[in-house]
């Protein structure tokens, strides 16, 4: 279960470039639920997703994993509850690394690193199994460099790297946003698969409305740095693109372009 | 080239292969512009002089050096990572600060070990040539070296040094402290360059403040010939080719200084290293753009 109080974040505080990141953003997560997160450019999604990953510290506020109060947890300290996957296919993956070394790398989130053998012949099985499950070809190269597979290929393992050892969160920063139409939809249908099976708490950020209500159980709409949005249930189930976007103008009493929420 | 210098050249270069190891290491598994070596060389040269003047076993000596050495480069990373300060920035501080730091240590700028005994003094057989003897004895250090080394990056935690030069915010959001890892990382690197140290002034007979100078390029000079020889990803086949690119590149340094048509001389190693390393640095890229220009 996932839990942020009030976050707030501003950059640049006292200067001409100062914002407002997060304006006290409050919200709960249960365990097993898939979150689609929405909103425009500048609403603080991602800060969000970095807050709870660790990447970025915030200046008011607490986020609790499970009860456990990471708020001031570094990266590194939090990544035996948190799985991530970035928004850059290039980012999730060493590309010096062979397959195996980097999925040898994900096998052991989380836990101390000892002077054992990292990639050890039943590593090997395991992987072999899960990469099988891409339909890639991916299984047959274990010590292929990783820079020489495509972004699709890199992102796809990046997922399967997240899922190998059990996490409290999965976090999804845009990481379809930059591949192709098709590879993209095939990292969504491997994603909501991989979720699925292992009932994975995740937060999914997408820029695309359309994946926001197809996708997961729940979706919120961030604005400003405050959740200004939250639909689940029967009522999501009923909602479409559309109403989306005029439930979004009710709430802030505004007018906004669909294209400015589709460019976020 | 005679028997003599060919075995002067080998050991030269086995005991710059350690060097080459480490600047291997930093440069290019952590990618931290390490300036430290001139300064962790001659470090690890004044601790074992010092120790065997005193008295100490020289296999302890050497040990001394070479945690002397892992020492400076421990430092060099805390100045990193804690201090916030930019990684060459780091290490030109440290390599100056250990300049002062060694004639602290030598008590004067040197400290000849020409009557002393030395690693290869005691074990030195019956009949057998010193200039043969060191050779092998380097050989069987710079092995051993490669094979540990080979060993640990293969490990989970060497793994993890491996992803921290590779791409540090996926090793943090694997769970890797990747600060520990610079350290450790800088440790073991400057560790080999104080051994190296070590043996280069047992076999030179003495340690001398000056003998740091150019040890990074040297170093560089080693891991890009050898990655020309051997390019490999693969940690196996890229520390043998750091190791025979030590080797290889002391060859050419003794073949230019060799050759009297060339007219070089002893005083004009370090113009050599220099064009060495900017002809290694700029032959891939002229290579590719011919490439580029007939295809």
């Amino acid at each position: 279960m996932l839990s942020a109080q009030d976050l707030r974040l501003t950059f640049n505080p006292g200067t001409p470039i100062e914002t407002k990141a997060l304006r006290g953003l409050s919200l709960e997560i249960p365990t097993g639920q898939f979150v689609t997160v929405i909103g425009s450019n500048g609403a603080g999604k991602s800060t969000f997703l970095n807050s709870v990953s660790g990447d970025q510290s915030v200046d008011g506020g607490t986020i609790k994993i499970d009860g456990l109060d990471v708020t001031n947890m570094p990266v590194w300290s939090r990544a035996e509850r948190v799985a991530r996957v970035f928004q850059d296919p290039m980012a999730g993956t060493c590309e010096d690394l062979t397959i195996e070394e980097n999925m040898a790398l994900a096998q052991c989130r989380g836990r101390f690193r000892k002077l054992s053998r990292a990639v050890k012949a039943e590593m090997r099985d395991l992987f072999r199994e899960r990469l099988a499950m891409l339909g890639l070809g991916l299984e047959n190269r274990l010590t292929d460099r990783i820079g020489l597979l495509s972004g699709g290929q890199r992102q796809a393992i990046s997922l399967l790297m997240a899922a190998l050892q059990p996490s409290r969160i999965l976090l999804l920063d845009e990481h379809t946003a930059a591949l192709d139409p098709r590879t993209a939809d095939f990292v969504l249908q491997l994603t909501c698969r991989i979720v699925e099976e292992s009932k994975l708490t995740t937060m999914m950020v997408t820029h695309s409305m359309r994946q926001a209500l197809d996708v997961g159980s729940r979706t919120i709409m961030l604005h400003q740095g405050q959740v200004v949005l939250d639909v689940s249930g029967e009522e999501r189930a009923r909602m479409d693109v559309p109403d989306l976007l005029q439930m979004f103008e009710k709430v802030r009493g505004e007018k906004l372009s669909d294209d400015a929420l589709l460019l976020g | 080239m005679s028997l003599f210098s060919l075995l002067g050249a080998v050991e030269i270069g086995l005991i710059f292969a350690l060097v080459a190891l480490g600047v291997y290491i930093s440069f290019r598994l952590l990618r931290f512009p390490d300036l430290t070596v001139d300064g962790s060389f001659p470090l690890g040269g004044a601790v074992c002089a010092v120790m065997i003047v005193a008295g100490f076993n020289p296999w302890m000596a050497t040990l001394g050096a070479t945690l002397a050495g892992a020492a400076a480069g421990l430092l060099t990373g805390w100045l990193n990572v804690r201090l916030k300060i930019m990684d060459l920035l780091a290490s030109i501080l440290m390599m100056i600060g250990l300049y002062s730091v060694n004639l602290r240590i030598m008590d004067g700028p040197n400290i000849p070990l020409i009557t002393e005994p030395t690693l290869f003094t005691q074990l030195q057989p019956e009949g057998m040539e010193d200039y043969v003897l060191r050779p092998l004895v380097l050989l069987v250090i710079v092995v051993l070296a490669k094979v540990l080394l080979d060993w640990f990056f293969a490990t989970e935690r060497g793994l993890a040094i491996r992803a921290t030069g590779s791409n540090a915010r996926m090793a943090r959001a694997q769970g890797i402290n990747t600060g520990a890892m610079v350290l450790l990382g800088m440790a073991i690197s400057n560790a080999l360059v104080g051994l190296a140290g070590a043996l280069f002034v047992q076999t030179q007979g003495g340690a001398d403040i000056s003998m740091g100078i150019g040890t990074i390029v040297i170093g560089l000079a080693a891991v890009i010939v050898g990655e020309s020889i051997l390019p490999s990803r693969r940690i196996v086949w890229a520390t043998l080719a750091v190791v025979l690119g030590a080797i290889v590149y002391r060859f050419f340094i003794a073949a230019a200084l060799n050759s009297d048509f060339i007219g070089l001389k002893a005083q004009d190693l370090n113009l050599v290293t220099a064009v060495l390393v900017t002809l290694a640095l700029v032959l891939p890229q002229l290579k590719r753009k011919l490439n580029a220009r007939v295809s």
